[in-house]
């Protein structure tokens, strides 16, 4: 019954889905206000349905009910509560009702905390994301429909992949959708845009807190997922440059460079009909990201042919949407007129450098990722591209973008002074010396790039904190001043530092763990030692023991620092006999910043048992550089000046008023 | 996406293997000398193994690359140059065989893509740029009719 309840919401939820596609379009075009408003009340009532069937489904997993095809497959009924929680994504199907429910809530969150955007521009964009989730919404309906009940209900399900039952599932998927999703709304505003013909300024303002959310959400979801395949693969490796990783960080460069845009159309009223084609881009790849990974192409042309149905409605959604806005903005973008002009070294100039840097490094992740696959079909020629490309690509791309990182905020509007910049980022560039020197010192001249690039980290880091540091009149001011000089600093000036700090944080964590990690590979008998840097690991013993759904060997070792014990480990293997399938349980110590990292192989006939040991030092900095950043977007989003589509105070201005407040 | 990257690699992993997810190379194919085993290590991370969804035959369980790490490490021994030994292995393999493919008249776009993008956007970028500052640094002048009727205005 619950499933069907689930079910029948879903269907609601289509026909809801296609009154919003249209009624608002038509009210829009009449000027008719009752039209318009249509949207927002379908758009709550979307929500609530989608969020029923999602209830419904999540019901049938606790619940294990097992008559419903897809619990059936993916849980069981001794995994632990959580797990059956989270399963409810864990495969295609409950996938893409996540995928939907969250685009159901942006759509919400619009109709409730839009009222300041012009009725017209809400009920347009509105309708767009109705186009979207329409498709949707049949999309899952007809292909992957998560509430199918089997005839015979089987006594016990499949199990969900084991490699799944982690809490970075629970995490994961659910960010990095928040991520994909939110860009929706970016897309729907810039469609919206277009079809009325008309968009400046204000624009840039309704939409940026959107984008600013939907980047924060994906740069967390990125980072949490490759902290979990970090710990949960057991190689110690935590970004591969597979396709469906490639997927998640394509939207992230593309938004990006969307916030940095829409950032001078929004002060400056230029580069409008580029931050329209990037708005589009972006969710066009989060798009892709979804899809392309689900429909197997990107793995191999043969999965895609094995299930031709969602392939071709994959395919059907990414033509009529990536197609369908793209030939709108040809027809239309030209008649929008472009505003403000600007020198090249400027504050706009650095913007548009960045976006160069941002997109070209886009576009040549898209290229390696999707360039194998095109060759073979149209040549049969099979080539590989993996991560030894990416990295001679993407990474100078990157670097030179960082080197530009700290210039950007000291340049001026409209005309910049790059000299005067830089003198006053020699304090920074005297931290990034010292770096560079400090690193010579302590690792010698075994790799002459790694120095260079740690100092290039600090440089971002120093260069960060150099305008916050010249406002506040720190060291020129008695402390009284510089407090009350920072609290008179807008938050975004904060959020850009603060982000551009973490950029160098994650950089510094990179550089230290690929360039000076240890690792050692060895077999071990119980009472053995081995060191690795100053730590020494002695191996007690392999005891087995039982798990509520699966049996593990666990592994003991203690953890000597000069003699003195400071932990002990214990990595493990797993395995499921609901799948017959085992997973790798590192074992992780933190020494500050950086890791001991122990992962177990399977043990050898002669008793003994081979075991990979690393010292990752500074790695934790990768994942904190991302959360930093995300912390700086949070700054930038509490910022008065920019929550115009946030609930406001009663005495709220006009938004005549609104615009002129800047 | 990276679960879907977990399932697929416990998949293929399954498949090809029937073991766990664990991690390559063994103690025992290891050199001796480490700054060989070292020169080793580098090369495997740039060899795909064949039977695997893009990994290298250094994170690879599968048979087939601790084969391909075995030939390394005797070519290796046997005293070939880093460029030699992928010589050999593409030539026993396969172009499909190098996870950084070479140049050639197939790859040249890839290769290419980041170069012609930053160059074609800088050009277009300073066109634009140059194209605007005409429109905008030459405003028509007034013309002595015009002038005059300004004045007209202004005197009012």
């Amino acid at each position: 019954m619950i499933a069907e309840i689930g079910h029948f919401a879903l269907v609601l939820a289509l026909v809801l889905a296609l009154l919003q596609s249209v009624v608002p379009l038509i009210g829009a075009r009449k000027g008719d206000i009752h039209l318009m408003s249509v949207a927002g009340s379908t758009a709550l009532a979307q929500f609530a349905f989608v969020a029923t069937a999602f209830g419904a489904l999540m019901t049938c997993y606790v619940q294990s009910d097992f008559s419903v095809l897809n619990v059936a497959e993916n849980s069981h009924s001794a995994m632990p509560l959580i797990y059956r929680f989270t399963s409810v994504w864990g495969n295609h199907e409950g996938s893409m009702l996540l995928w939907v429910l969250i685009l159901a809530l942006f759509g919400a969150l619009v109709a409730l905390f839009g009222e300041n955007i012009p009725a017209q521009l809400k009920a347009n964009a509105l309708a767009v994301q109705s186009w979207i989730a329409t498709a949707f919404y049949l999309f899952i309906l007809i292909t992957s429909n998560p509430f199918l009940r089997l005839p015979d209900a089987p006594a016990e399900g499949r199990d969900l992949n084991p490699i799944l039952q982690d809490l970075g599932l629970a995490i994961h998927p659910p960010l990095l959708y928040l991520g994909y999703v939110g860009f929706s709304i970016t897309f729907s505003f810039a469609i919206a845009a277009l079809i009325a013909g008309r968009i400046d300024a204000a624009w840039a303002r309704w939409v940026r807190p959107w984008a600013l959310a939907a980047w924060m959400f994906l740069t967390l979801g990125i980072a949490m997922g490759s902290y979990w395949a970090y710990y949960e693969l057991g190689w110690g490796g935590w970004w591969f440059w597979d396709p469906v990783e490639n997927a998640s960080l394509l939207p992230w460069l593309a938004g990006t460079a969307l916030l940095h845009s829409a950032l001078v159309m929004e002060k400056r009223e230029a580069l409008k009909v580029w931050t329209i084609l990037l708005a589009i881009l972006t969710f066009s790849l989060s798009l892709i990201g979804t899809f392309l990974v689900r429909s197997g192409v990107l793995t191999s042309v043969h999965t895609f042919a094995s299930d031709p149905t969602r392939g071709i409605f994959i395919l059907a959604i990414l033509v009529l949407f990536i197609g369908g806005s793209l030939a709108l903005y040809a027809w239309r973008a030209p008649e929008l007129k472009q505003g403000g002009l600007f020198a090249p070294i400027s504050r706009e100039g650095a913007l548009v450098f960045n976006n160069l840097f941002l997109t070209t490094a886009c576009a040549t992740v898209f290229v390696g990722t999707l360039y194998p696959l095109m060759l073979e079909v149209l040549t049969g020629a099979k080539i590989s591209v993996g991560a030894p490309f990416f990295n001679t690509t993407f990474g100078p791309l990157f670097l030179t973008l960082l080197l530009a990182v700290p210039f950007g905020p000291l340049l001026a509007w409209k005309r910049g002074d790059l000299l005067g910049a830089a003198q006053r980022l020699l304090a920074a560039a005297a931290v990034a010396l010292l770096g560079v020197a400090a690193a010579f010192a302590f690792a010698g001249a075994r790799s002459i790039f790694a120095p260079f690039a740690i100092g290039l980290a600090l440089f971002v880091m120093a260069g960060a904190a150099t305008d916050i540091f010249e406002r506040s009149g720190f060291l020129r001011m008695p402390f009284k001043s510089v407090r009350s000089r920072l609290r008179g600093l807008p938050r975004s000036y904060f959020g850009t530092a603060v982000a551009h700090f973490g950029l160098g944080v994650t950089l510094l964590g990179i550089v230290c763990e690929t360039n000076w990690g240890a690792e050692r590979i060895v077999s071990l008998r119980p009472g053995e030692t081995v060191a690795i840097r100053q730590y020494d690991f002695t191996f007690d013993d392999l005891v087995p023991r039982q798990g509520p759904n699966y049996s593990e060997l666990m592994a003991h070792f203690t953890v000597r620092s000069g003699g003195r014990i400071i932990g002990t480990m214990q990595p493990a293997k797993r395995s499921f006999p609901s799948r017959q399938t085992a997973t790798t349980e590192a074992a992780l110590m933190n020494r500050g910043f950086s890791q001991l990292y122990l992962s177990l192989g399977d043990p050898n006939p002669d008793g003994s048992v081979t075991v990979r040991l690393y010292h990752k030092p500074l790695v934790l900095l990768i994942w904190l550089g991302a959360v930093v950043m995300v912390m700086g977007g949070a700054l930038s989003l509490s910022d008065r000046r920019r929550r115009v589509g946030a609930p406001k105070p009663a005495k709220s201005p006009a938004k005549g008023a609104l615009q002129a407040a800047e | 996406m990276r679960w879907m990257r977990l399932l697929v690699i416990a998949l293929a992993l399954g498949m090809c293997l029937g073991r766990s997810p664990a991690w390559a190379v063994q103690p025992d194919e290891m050199l001796s000398d480490p700054a060989l085993e070292a020169r080793a290590r580098t090369l495997s991370r740039e060899l795909r193994c064949m039977v695997c969804q893009n990994q290298s035959i250094d994170d690879s369980e599968a048979p087939l690359a601790r084969d391909l790490r075995i030939i390394v490490r005797e070519r290796l021994k046997a005293g070939d140059t880093d460029a030699q030994i992928l010589q050999f292995v593409t030539s026993r393999y396969g172009e499909f065989v190098l996870l950084k493919p070479r140049f050639s008249w197939r790859t040249a776009l890839l290769w290419l893509t980041p170069a012609i993008l930053l160059v074609a956007g800088a050009s277009g970028l300073a066109l634009a740029a140059r194209r605007r500052r005409a429109a905008a640094v030459e405003p028509v002048p007034l013309s002595r009719d015009e002038e005059r009727r300004l004045q007209e205005i202004i005197n009012r």
